[in-house]
C-alpha cells in the first residue's frame, strides 16, 4: 500500500505541482497545495473562517473536473519527447531541403578543371588506430560478431561487453601474435579507413578528391595491415608485406608501366619505410625482389605527419597509459578514463592492452639524446611557446625569411631559462627546471629489479599489468632519478614493462647506427629506423615530409607518484598541478612544442630537412626530399574539421595538402609542386642536432 | 484509498460548520458567473492542449516504445534467436563448418570465389550532378534506397553505352571489391556469406580467401580492357599460391561467373596481346579445383525472355525491385521500357543466350528433356525417393510431351501443334517499317521504336523459334545488342577446335567452342540444385497496344489444361534450380567434358554434383538448409560440406564422385554432339 501511495504521490502530485508552472496557470495554487497537504499529511486545522464557501464550493467543483483529465508524469514525458522528436525531424527536414552552404571548390574539381588526370597509381598506407579490424574466429562471448569490426566504426561492442571487447582486442604478451582461439584480422580495401567512424573521415577526402580527376578502384590502393602487430609479422601472419608488393607491380604494370605514388600516413611511414627495406632483402627475410625494386616502382613517397623518430607521447601512454589525446583516447571518452567510476580499472585494462601491441614500440622516441637532447640541451629551445608571438608568426608566414629574422630577433630577447625539452620525463616540476648538476646521476644499474613474490592477493581485481610485479621500493627508486632523457628512457622502459620490452627488442631498434654497412643492419628490427638503414637505391625516387605546424604538441612531461598505494593501480600519474609561467610551455605537466599535436617538428621533418638532404650515409643515391609544411588554422563553426587543419589527422582534409598530392600523383615533382615549404625552425633545430652524415 | 475518503469526510463537516446557507443562496448568481469563467479559462487551456500537444504526445509514445524496444532488442544475448529456433524445431544440426572443424579439417588450399550476374555490388566513383553525394555508395546492392529515391539518375547511372558497351562519358561505376562485393546482396539476403563462415571455422580469413569481383555488366573481355580485373585475379591467384606455400587454388564460380571463369582460364594461358600471357601450363600449376555452382554453361533460356520482352520474372533483378510495379505501367512510368533499355546495355547477359543450337537445345519436334514429368504430386515423390525416378516413366503423359525445342512461340496451338501443322513466313528479310517512336511517345528509347509494325508482324509470323534460329531473331530485334554482342560472345559448336580462329576471346566462354586447358590434374565440379520448375520454353503473343509498348509479352493465360503438364503462365518449365535447367547446368560434366574429349583434351576429371530441392521448413529456417534454388543453393549444407573437403585437401573420389537426381545422364545420351 505504501509503495501504491508513493507511486500516486510521484505521478499526481508532484507533475501537478511542477507543470503548474509551466502551464496550468488557471487554477490558483492554494487549492493545490491545500489539497495535497489534505491528502498526505493528517487534515490539518480547520482554515481560518476567511475562506468562502463560494471558494471551497468552486475548489470542489475544480477538483471534480480536473481528477480524470490530468496530465499526468508519464503524459508530460511523451510530450516532451514527441516534442524534441518532431523539432528534431523538422530541422532536419529543412537542413535537408536547404541548398548546401556555400562549399568552397574542391581541389579535386579545381585540379580537374586545369586538365590534371590520373596518371601514377596511388597507394595509401594508414598509420596507426585509423585502420579498421574485423573478428574471423572469436571465443563465445564474441558469437554474432563474425566479420564484424571489432576497431573502427561505431565501437558498439566497446559498451556492450567491454571486457570481451579488450580480450579479443589483446594479443599474447609472449609472442606479440594472436592469442589462441582469436582472429582479428585487417579490414581489407579503401573502406578499412576511409572513416574512422561513421563521420569521422581519414582518407575519405583525399579518395574522393583522387576520384575526381579519374582515379578508382585500379589504380587507387590502400594496404591494409594489421596495425597491432610489429611490421615484420604482418608478413609472417598475414603475408601483409607479400601482397603489398604483388600490389603496386601489379598496378605498375596494368597502368601501363607508371610507377606508383605511395601515401603513408603517421606510423604508416614507418611502416613502409620497413617495406622500402624488406621488398630489396633477399629472400628468407625480405622481398627478395632484388635492389632496384624501389627505382623500378616507386615515383615518391609522400609522407603525411610522418612519425620518423618516434612520438614522445608514445612514452606517457607506455608508461602510464595516459594518452590524452590520441584517436584511442578519442574514441573511448576520455573522461570515462580518468576517473575509475565503479571500480572498473578502465585505466589499468587500457594499459594491458596496448602494451601487448607491439607496433606501439616502432613510436619511442628514436636517436637517443643526440637527436631528442639531453638533460641539459634540446635541439628545440628557444622555442616561443607564446601564443600571441604565434599568432604574428601566423599573419606573417608568407615571408618566410621575415619571419625567420623575427625569431632572430625573439631570441635575442628571451630571458627566462630554457625549457629543457630533453627530459622527456621528470619527476617534480623543479626537476624538469633545475640544471643538470643538481640531478642525481643517473645509473642504469640501480635499476636491480626488487621483485616481491606476487604482492598481488585475490581482494584485487584481476586486471593485469606489469606494475603489480615491481614492489613499491622499486617503483620509489624510478621516481628517484628524476629525469629521463631519450636514452635513459629505454632502460626505464625495461624496468617497467620487461616483457614488452623484450618483445620490442626483437623487432625494433630504436639507436643511431655508426657504419651502416655493419652486416648486422641487414636484420629486419633495423628496417623501420631511419637512423639505421640506408634508403634503396633509387635516384629519383622521391620523398616528401608532408606535415602541419602550429599546434602546441606534447614533448616532455612531469611525473608524479600516484598517491593511491592500492594494489594494482598505475603507480605514475602525469602531474597535472604543473603549471608554467602565462606563456611558458609547460601546462598540466606537459611541456609543449611545435608540431602537430601529435607528432613534433622534429621527428616529422628532421630527415627530409637534414638527415637525407643531399647524398649522405643515411642516403647514399641522394633521393630529392621535399618539407611541405601546412599552418594549422582553427576550421570555422560550421566547417567541421577544417580545410586547413594542421592537426594529425585532420591535416587528411587539408586542401593544400590535397593539391600537392594530387599534383604529384597526376605526375608534377617536387620542385614543380614548389620545393620547400616551411614555417616552422625545422631548419634551424636540425642545424643543431649533431649528427654524422 | 481510505486515506482519499478520510479527507473527503474531513472536508465536509469543516465545511458544514464554516458555511452559512442563506449567505450561500444569496450568493449562488454570482457564483455563477465565475464559474462561468473558470469555464471560460479552462476551456482555451483544453484548446491550447488540444491537437498539437496529442499528437507530440503520440509521437513522444511511440519514440519511447520504438526506444524501448531497441533497448530491450540491443540488450538481447546474440544466441537467443537460435535459443528460440531450437525450442520449437529441436536441435540444430551443426553448420559444417563447425562439423568438419570438429572432424579436423584444416585451411588448404586458398580459396577463390567468382560471383556471378547481378549478386555484386557496384559503387559509383564519378556521376552525372543528379547522382551528388552517392561517391563510393552502392547503386547496385544493398539497400537499393536511391533506386526508389531518384529512379531515373539510377537507370541512367547503370546503364553502358549502347554502341561501345563500356561507361557512359561522365560516369564511372565500378564493382565494389573485396569479400563484401557478394557476401550479402542485400541486407540480410546472403549470397557467399554463409559459405564465408562455415570455411573461417576451419582457419581461412582473408589472405586465403579472395573474391574475384568483376563489373558483372560489362563483357568479360572488356572487364580486362577497362578495369584490368583478370590481370588482377591472375596475379591474385599467383600471389596466394605462393603466400600459401604453393598450395594449388580452390576455384568456386557462380552463376555467370562459371562462364566468366572459363574465359580466365583461356585468356591467363592466352599469348600477351589478346590474353594474360602466363604459359600453357599456368593452369595446370595454381588450380586445383574449379566448383561450379549452379554453373549456366550452356546458357539460360531466361535470359532470351529477358532480353526480348525484359519479362526476367524471377531473376534477382526483379526480386530486387518488386516485380509487382514492373507489370503493370503505374503512372505511366514505363518501368519495364526502363529496364529493357538498361538490361539490353549490358552485353555479359548475352554470354547466357542458350548455346550449341538445335543440337543442344532440341529442334522443333524433338529436345533432350522430352519424357520430363512436371506432375507436382511425382515431384514430391520424387524428393523422397529420388532413387526409382528414371525407372517409373509413365507412359500416359508420354503422349502430352512438351516441345521444349521451341523456345518462344507465339500462341499456345503453336506451341502444341505438330511441326508439319506450322505456316511460318520468314522474317529476316523483312521490311522495318518507319519508326514508331513519335512525339507522344515518353522519351524512353527501347530499339522497338525502330522496327515499325511491319518488323513486329514479321516477328510473329515465324512462330516458332529453336535455339538455333534464336540469335536471328535477337539480331532483328535488337542490331545494337547484338552487334556487341557478337564482337564478344558466340553461341555456336565448334566443327574443328584447331581453326586458329578460335583463338578469338569471344569464343572463351563458350565450353562448346574451347578446349579446357592442359591441366589432367585439374578437377572440375558440376554443383547445382534439382527439382524446382525451371523455365525452359516460352509462349508469347502480340502486345495488344503496340505503340509505346513493348510489343510482345509472354502469354500468361497459355496453361494446360492438364494438371500433370509443364505448362503454367506461358512458361513450359523443365527440372532445374529456378534458373538454370539441368541440361545447361550438368551436361558439360556429364557427357561433354567426361573423359578425354575433344573439348577436354588432356581429360581432366569431372564430377556431378546435384542437391535436391527441399524447401525450409518452417520460417525461422530463412532460406533453408537444404534448398536447391539458384541463389539459396549457396546456404544448402551439403553443398557446403563438399566444397570444405575439396578445400581442405579432398578429391572428388573422396567425396563420393557423382551425386545425380535428375536424368542428366538420360538427356545428355539423347544430345548428340561429336565429342
Amino acid at each position: 500500500m505504501a509503495s501504491i501511495l508513493r507511486f500516486r504521490k510521484l505521478c499526481y502530485v508532484e507533475p501537478a505541482v511542477k507543470c503548474s508552472s509551466l502551464s496550468i496557470k488557471s487554477f490558483d495554487h492554494t487549492p493545490k497545495n491545500t489539497k495535497k497537504d489534505e491528502s498526505f499529511v493528517p487534515p490539518p486545522p480547520p482554515p481560518p473562517v476567511a475562506v468562502t464557501p463560494l471558494e471551497v464550493l468552486s475548489d470542489k467543483k475544480k477538483r471534480r473536473r480536473k481528477e480524470p483529465k490530468e496530465w499526468r508524469c508519464l503524459d508530460w514525458c511523451c510530450w516532451m519527447i514527441g516534442y524534441l522528436c518532431t523539432t528534431w525531424w523538422l530541422l532536419l527536414v529543412v537542413f535537408n531541403s536547404l541548398p548546401g552552404f556555400q562549399v568552397p571548390e574542391s581541389p579535386g574539381t579545381k585540379l580537374k578543371r586545369e586538365g590534371l588526370t590520373a596518371l601514377h597509381p596511388v597507394v595509401l598506407v594508414p598509420g596507426i588506430v585509423t585502420g579498421g579490424l574485423e573478428l574471423w574466429e572469436g571465443r563465445p562471448c564474441a558469437e554474432g560478431l563474425f566479420r564484424k569490426r571489432l576497431w573502427g566504426g561505431s565501437f558498439t561492442e566497446i559498451f556492450k561487453r567491454p571486457l570481451c571487447w579488450l580480450e579479443h582486442m589483446s594479443l599474447d604478451n609472449e609472442t606479440g601474435l594472436d592469442p589462441p582461439g582469436i582472429r582479428v584480422r585487417a579490414v581489407p580495401g579503401l573502406v578499412a579507413a576511409d572513416y574512422f567512424a561513421p563521420g569521422y573521415f581519414v582518407w575519405a577526402v583525399l579518395i574522393e578528391n583522387l576520384a575526381r580527376i579519374g582515379y578508382e578502384g585500379k589504380n587507387l590502393h590502400m594496404t591494409a595491415y594489421d596495425w597491432r602487430l610489429s611490421f615484420q609479422n604482418t608478413e609472417v601472419r598475414d603475408q601483409a608485406l607479400s601482397r603489398l608488393k604483388s600490389k603496386i607491380e601489379l598496378m605498375f604494370v596494368s597502368n601501363g608501366y607508371k610507377k606508383v605514388v605511395v601515401v603513408p600516413h603517421s606510423m604508416g611511414v614507418l611502416y613502409f619505410l620497413h617495406f622500402l627495406k624488406w621488398v630489396e632483402a633477399p629472400a628468407p627475410m625480405g622481398g627478395g625482389a632484388g635492389p632496384g625494386w624501389c627505382a623500378k616502382h616507386i615515383k615518391a613517397i609522400m609522407n603525411i605527419g610522418p612519425a620518423f623518430l618516434g612520438v614522445p607521447k608514445t612514452v606517457s601512454s607506455l608508461f602510464s597509459a595516459e594518452a590524452k589525446d590520441i584517436a584511442f583516447a578519442r574514441a573511448m571518452a576520455p573522461g570515462v578514463l580518468d576517473s575509475e567510476i565503479l571500480g572498473l580499472q578502465t585505466l589499468e585494462h587500457i594499459m594491458r592492452v596496448t602494451r601487448t601491441w607491439d607496433s606501439i614500440m616502432s613510436l619511442i622516441p628514436k636517436g637517443g639524446e643526440t637527436i631528442w637532447g639531453n638533460t641539459d640541451w634540446s635541439p628545440e629551445e628557444g622555442y616561443d611557446c607564446d601564443p600571441t608571438k604565434k599568432k604574428y608568426l601566423q599573419a606573417s608566414s608568407t615571408d618566410r625569411s621575415q619571419s625567420t629574422n623575427e625569431t632572430d630577433g625573439k631570441l635575442g630577447f628571451r630571458v627566462e631559462d630554457p625549457v629543457r625539452y630533453g627530459r622527456i620525463i621528470s619527476f617534480g616540476k623543479e626537476t624538469s627546471q633545475v640544471p643538470s648538476s643538481e640531478l642525481p646521476a643517473f645509473d642504469s644499474k640501480e635499476f636491480s629489479r626488487g621483485r616481491t613474490q606476487q604482492k598481488s592477493n585475490s581482494s584485487c581485481g584481476d586486471v593485469w599489468t606489469e606494475y603489480d610485479e615491481m614492489s613499491r621500493e622499486s617503483i620509489r627508486a624510478i621516481a628517484e632519478n628524476k629525469a629521463y632523457t631519450a636514452r635513459t628512457l629505454t632502460d626505464l622502459l625495461h624496468f617497467v614493462a620487461p616483457k614488452m620490452m623484450r618483445r620490442t627488442e626483437a623487432h625494433f631498434s630504436h639507436g643511431i647506427a655508426d657504419n651502416l654497412d655493419d652486416p648486422k643492419y641487414s636484420h629486419y628490427k633495423y628496417w623501420s629506423n631511419p637512423l639505421e638503414t640506408k634508403l634503396p637505391d633509387a635516384p629519383d625516387m622521391e620523398i616528401y615530409c608532408l606535415y602541419g605546424v602550429g599546434i602546441p604538441t606534447e614533448r616532455s612531461y612531469v611525473y608524479r607518484l600516484s598517491p593511491s598505494d592500492r594494489c594494482k593501480s598505475i603507480p605514475f600519474r602525469i602531474d597535472s598541478s604543473a603549471d608554467g609561467s602565462d606563456g611558458g610551455c609547460l601546462r598540466s605537466g606537459v611541456y609543449f612544442v611545435d608540431g602537430d599535436e601529435t607528432v613534433p617538428v622534429l621527428s616529422a621533418g628532421f630527415m627530409c630537412a637534414k638527415g637525407w638532404r643531399g647524398k649522405n650515409r643515411f642516403n647514399p643515391s641522394g633521393s630529392p626530399t621535399y618539407i611541405r609544411e601546412y599552418k594549422h588554422k582553427a576550421p570555422a563553426l560550421l566547417e567541421g574539421r577544417g580545410l586547413e587543419s594542421g592537426a594529425h589527422v585532420d591535416i587528411m582534409g587539408n586542401v593544400a595538402l590535397i593539391e600537392d598530392v594530387m599534383r604529384v600523383a597526376a605526375g608534377a615533382t617536387g620542385t614543380e609542386v614548389g620545393g620547400d615549404r616551411i614555417y616552422s625552425d625545422i631548419l634551424r633545430m636540425s642545424e643543431r642536432i649533431n649528427l654524422r652524415l | 484509498m481510505p486515506l482519499l475518503r478520510r479527507r473527503k469526510g474531513s472536508s465536509e463537516p469543516e465545511k458544514n460548520s464554516t458555511q452559512q446557507i442563506h449567505k450561500e443562496i444569496d450568493n449562488r448568481d454570482d457564483e455563477d458567473e465565475k464559474e462561468k469563467e473558470s469555464k471560460k479559462k479552462k476551456l482555451v487551456e483544453r484548446k491550447k492542449w488540444s491537437c498539437v500537444d496529442s499528437c507530440c504526445w503520440f509521437i513522444g509514445l511511440i519514440c519511447s516504445i520504438w526506444w524501448f524496444l531497441l533497448f530491450l532488442y540491443n540488450a538481447m544475448p546474440a544466441s537467443f534467436p537460435q535459443y528460440v529456433t531450437e525450442a520449437i524445431t529441436g536441435p540444430l544440426p551443426d553448420p559444417p563448418g563447425v562439423k568438419l572443424q570438429k572432424e579436423g579439417l584444416m585451411a588448404k588450399h586458398p580459396v577463390v570465389f567468382v560471383p556471378g550476374i547481378v549478386t555484386g555490388g557496384l559503387e559509383l566513383w564519378e556521376g552525372h550532378s543528379c547522382a551528388d553525394g552517392l561517391f563510393r555508395k552502392r547503386l547496385w546492392g544493398g539497400t537499393f534506397g536511391e533506386v526508389y529515391k531518384r529512379p531515373l539518375c539510377w537507370v541512367e547511372h547503370m546503364s553502358l553505352d549502347n554502341e561501345t558497351g563500356l561507361d557512359p562519358s561522365g560516369i564511372r561505376v565500378r564493382p565494389v571489391t573485396g569479400l563484401v562485393a557478394a557476401d550479402y546482396f542485400a541486407p540480410g539476403y546472403f549470397v557467399w556469406a554463409v559459405l564465408i563462415a562455415n570455411l573461417a571455422r576451419i582457419g581461412y580469413e582473408e589472405k586465403t580467401m579472395y573474391m574475384a569481383a568483376y563489373d558483372w555488366r560489362i563483357s568479360f573481355q572488356n572487364t580486362e580492357v577497362r578495369d584490368q580485373t583478370l590481370s588482377r585475379i591472375k596475379s591474385n591467384i599467383e600471389l596466394m599460391v605462393t603466400s600459401n606455400g604453393g598450395k594449388k587454388v580452390v576455384v568456386i564460380p557462380h552463376s555467370m561467373g562459371v562462364l566468366y571463369f572459363l574465359h580466365f582460364m583461356k585468356w591467363v594461358e592466352a599469348p600477351a596481346p589478346m590474353g594474360g600471357g602466363g604459359g600453357s601450363d599456368w593452369c595446370a600449376k595454381h588450380i586445383k579445383a574449379v566448383m561450379n555452382i549452379g554453373g549456366p554453361f550452356l546458357g539460360v533460356p531466361k535470359a532470351v525472355s529477358g532480353l526480348f520482352s525484359a519479362e526476367a520474372k524471377d531473376v534477382a533483378v526483379a526480386r530486387a525491385i518488386a516485380p509487382g510495379v514492373l507489370d503493370k505501367d503505374l503512372f505511366r512510368l514505363q518501368t519495364l521500357q526502363h529496364v529493357m533499355r538498361m538490361t539490353r546495355t549490358w552485353d555479359s547477359t548475352m554470354s547466357m543466350i542458350p548455346k550449341g543450337g538445335d543440337t543442344i537445345w532440341g529442334g522443333l519436334d524433338w529436345s533432350p528433356e522430352e519424357g520430363y514429368e512436371c506432375n507436382l504430386k511425382k515431384q514430391k515423390s520424387n524428393s523422397s525417393q529420388i532413387a526409382d525416378h528414371n525407372g517409373t516413366v509413365d507412359v500416359e503423359y508420354k503422349t502430352k510431351n512438351a516441345h521444349y525445342g521451341r523456345i518462344i512461340s507465339f500462341g499456345k496451338d503453336v506451341a502444341d501443334a505438330h511441326s508439319s501443322e506450322i505456316e511460318r513466313t520468314d522474317f529476316r528479310g523483312a521490311f522495318k517499317g518507319n519508326n514508331l517512336g513519335n512525339a507522344t511517345c515518353d522519351d524512353v528509347w527501347t530499339e522497338y521504336h525502330d522496327m515499325g509494325i511491319a518488323g513486329i508482324k514479321a516477328v510473329a509470323d515465324y512462330k516458332v523459334y529453336t535455339a538455333g534460329s534464336l540469335s536471328d531473331l535477337l539480331h532483328f530485334v535488337a542490331p545494337k545488342m547484338m552487334k556487341r554482342g557478337d564482337a564478344h560472345f558466340s553461341h555456336g559448336i565448334a566443327e574443328n577446335l584447331d581453326d586458329p580462329e578460335y583463338n578469338h576471346y569471344k569464343y572463351w566462354s563458350n565450353p562448346l567452342e574451347t578446349k579446357l586447358p592442359n591441366a589432367p590434374d585439374m578437377e572440375i565440379f558440376s554443383m547445382y540444385g534439382v527439382g524446382i520448375p525451371t523455365e525452359r520454353a516460352y509462349v508469347y503473343k502480340l502486345t495488344p497496344t503496340a505503340e509505346c509498348h513493348i510489343p510482345f509479352q509472354i502469354d500468361t493465360h497459355a496453361e494446360s489444361g492438364n494438371e500433370g503438364s509443364c505448362l503454367k503462365g506461358g512458361v513450359y518449365t523443365v527440372d532445374g534450380d529456378e534458373t538454370v535447367p539441368v541440361l545447361s547446368a550438368g551436361f558439360m560434366c556429364a557427357k561433354g567434358w567426361r573423359g578425354k574429349t575433344r573439348f577436354n583434351p588432356s581429360g581432366i576429371q569431372t564430377y556431378i554434383r546435384e542437391y535436391d530441392h527441399a524447401p525450409p521448413s518452417n520460417l525461422l529456417e530463412g532460406r533453408g538448409t537444404q534448398s536447391g534454388a539458384h541463389v539459396d543453393i549457396m546456404g544448402n549444407f551439403a553443398l557446403i560440406e563438399d566444397i570444405i573437403r575439396v578445400a581442405a585437401g579432398a578429391t572428388g573420389e573422396e567425396l563420393g564422385g557423382d551425386q545425380v537426381h535428375s536424368g542428366i545422364f538420360e538427356w545428355s545420351e539423347k544430345i548428340k554432339l561429336r565429342l
